[in-house]
């Protein structure tokens, strides 16, 4: 399948986006060069010169443009070119694409598609990332694997228990009633798993310092195509939310992963975690970082090896779904919306 | 009314319940099929 195009992707952390240097990355097929100007702005320029085709960010920086690397044609952070070698005539076609970029929640957003058609408003949130009440640990790993694998596996998390046992895999994961909603009109995914009086997996035990059993909830929310949160709540078993909907008492960690394609069978798999527990504690960062990059590169091998799998298979294969596919089946029908553009 | 689509599931049972914002329910083995009915069903609260 294609990628859904006039849609927001993530393309970068912002702070992977200094004030000097480039950053060089594809989305959705297209290559891209991200730069901070000193007005403390991303640009998002075609990383392709107009005169032979090299590669913008192998050139260098000067103040607000960019010179390219191989013959000195110079660009505005607009893709308009100022300046070209030995003449003072600047062809007016001399103009690359630009893309429109919104830095939200420690985000940075790409439009991929028409730029009239762009709506920041349309950009789903994840406060949590750059709020001072949590703190956040994050990561990107590349994954050699078409987005939509790991669509499938962030939507169905009974994998947890077979994937990622001794990390953040239970038996109950898997033994636990799923609901399963789509808000179509807003486009959102939902699955619920309310997990009570089960094992604390090490990924929590260790990091919130809840000894024995929990109740533990895992809420997600995919926003297709690229923003999945999980709304993840551990609390000592019994200890529900107050009326008010205060919850002192349980530890919250909200996980984010931003699914975003950059060629057909290849993906930049985002993922963050913000907590609201032992925010002081360095220590708990670490593990946390740790544990869920190797849960990550769990996935990732996976995933990986699955995309070597399905491109060496026929076109049509058969695949069976049962019960627990059935969120991820709901965000495929979502996509499949999205490319057809209904 | 949400404005959802629901589907309900309990592990060791194999059934799924899928429930309309129109009200419609369908109940099916697989879940395909629910989403056939629910994200495709026209006439949505004659449907039952
Ligand atoms: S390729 Fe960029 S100036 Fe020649
Ligand atoms: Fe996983
Ligand atoms: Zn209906």
């Amino acid at each position: 399948m294609p990628f859904p195009r006039n849609q927001w992707y993530v393309a970068a952390y912002g702070k992977e986006i200094g004030s000097e240097g480039m950053l060089a990355r594809t989305i959705c097929g297209e290559p891209i060069v991200f730069y901070r100007t000193s007005a403390g702005e991303v640009a998002a320029l075609n990383d392709r010169c107009v005169h032979r085709r090299y590669p913008l960010s192998e050139g260098n920086r000067d103040g607000d443009t960019i010179v390219c690397g191989y013959h000195g044609f110079t660009y505005a952070p607009d893709g308009r070119c100022v300046a070209v070698p030995g003449q003072t005539r600047i062809p007016r076609t001399a103009r690359v694409p630009v893309y429109r970029v919104v830095e939200r929640d420690s985000l940075v957003w790409v439009w991929i598609g028409d730029a009239e058609a762009a709506d920041p408003q349309a950009i789903p949130r994840a406060p949590w990332l750059d709020s001072p009440d949590w703190v956040t640990v994050r990561g990107m790993e590349p994954l050699a694997a078409r987005y939509e694998l790991l669509v499938d596996n962030l939507l169905d998390l009974s994998h947890e228990t077979y994937l990622h046992g001794g990390y953040i895999g239970t038996p109950e994961v898997a033994q636990t009633p799923i609901t399963t909603e789509v808000d179509e009109k807003a486009g959102v995914v939902y699955v619920s798993r309310r997990m009570t009086d089960v094992e604390c997996p090490p990924f929590y035990a260790r990091s919130t310092g809840i000894d024995g059993r929990i109740d533990r909830w895992q809420d997600i929310e995919y926003h297709p195509p690229c923003l999945y949160l999980l709304h993840s709540r551990i609390a000592p078993t019994g200890v529900a939310p107050l009326a008010d909907g205060d919850d002192p008492r349980a530890c919250h960690a909200e996980i984010v992963y931003a699914i975003t394609p950059e060629t057909e069978t290849s993906t930049h798999d985002f993922w963050m975690v913000s907590r609201d527990f032992a925010r002081e504690d360095e220590e708990v960062s670490a593990f946390l970082a740790e544990s869920n990059r190797t849960v990550v590169l769990q996935d990732v091998r996976a995933l990986d090896l699955l995309e070597k799998v399905i491109a060496a298979e026929p076109e049509g294969y058969q695949e069976l779904s049962i019960n627990i596919d059935t969120g991820g089946l709901a965000a495929r029908r979502l996509l499949k919306r999205m490319v057809e553009g209904a | 009314m949400s404005g959802r689509l629901r589907v309900e599931w309990v592990p060791g049972t194999d059934e799924l319940t899928g429930v309309c914002h129109c009200g419609a329910v369908r109940r099916a083995g697989n879940p395909a099929e629910i989403w056939d009915f629910l994200l495709d069903h026209p006439a949505h609260g004659t449907a039952r």
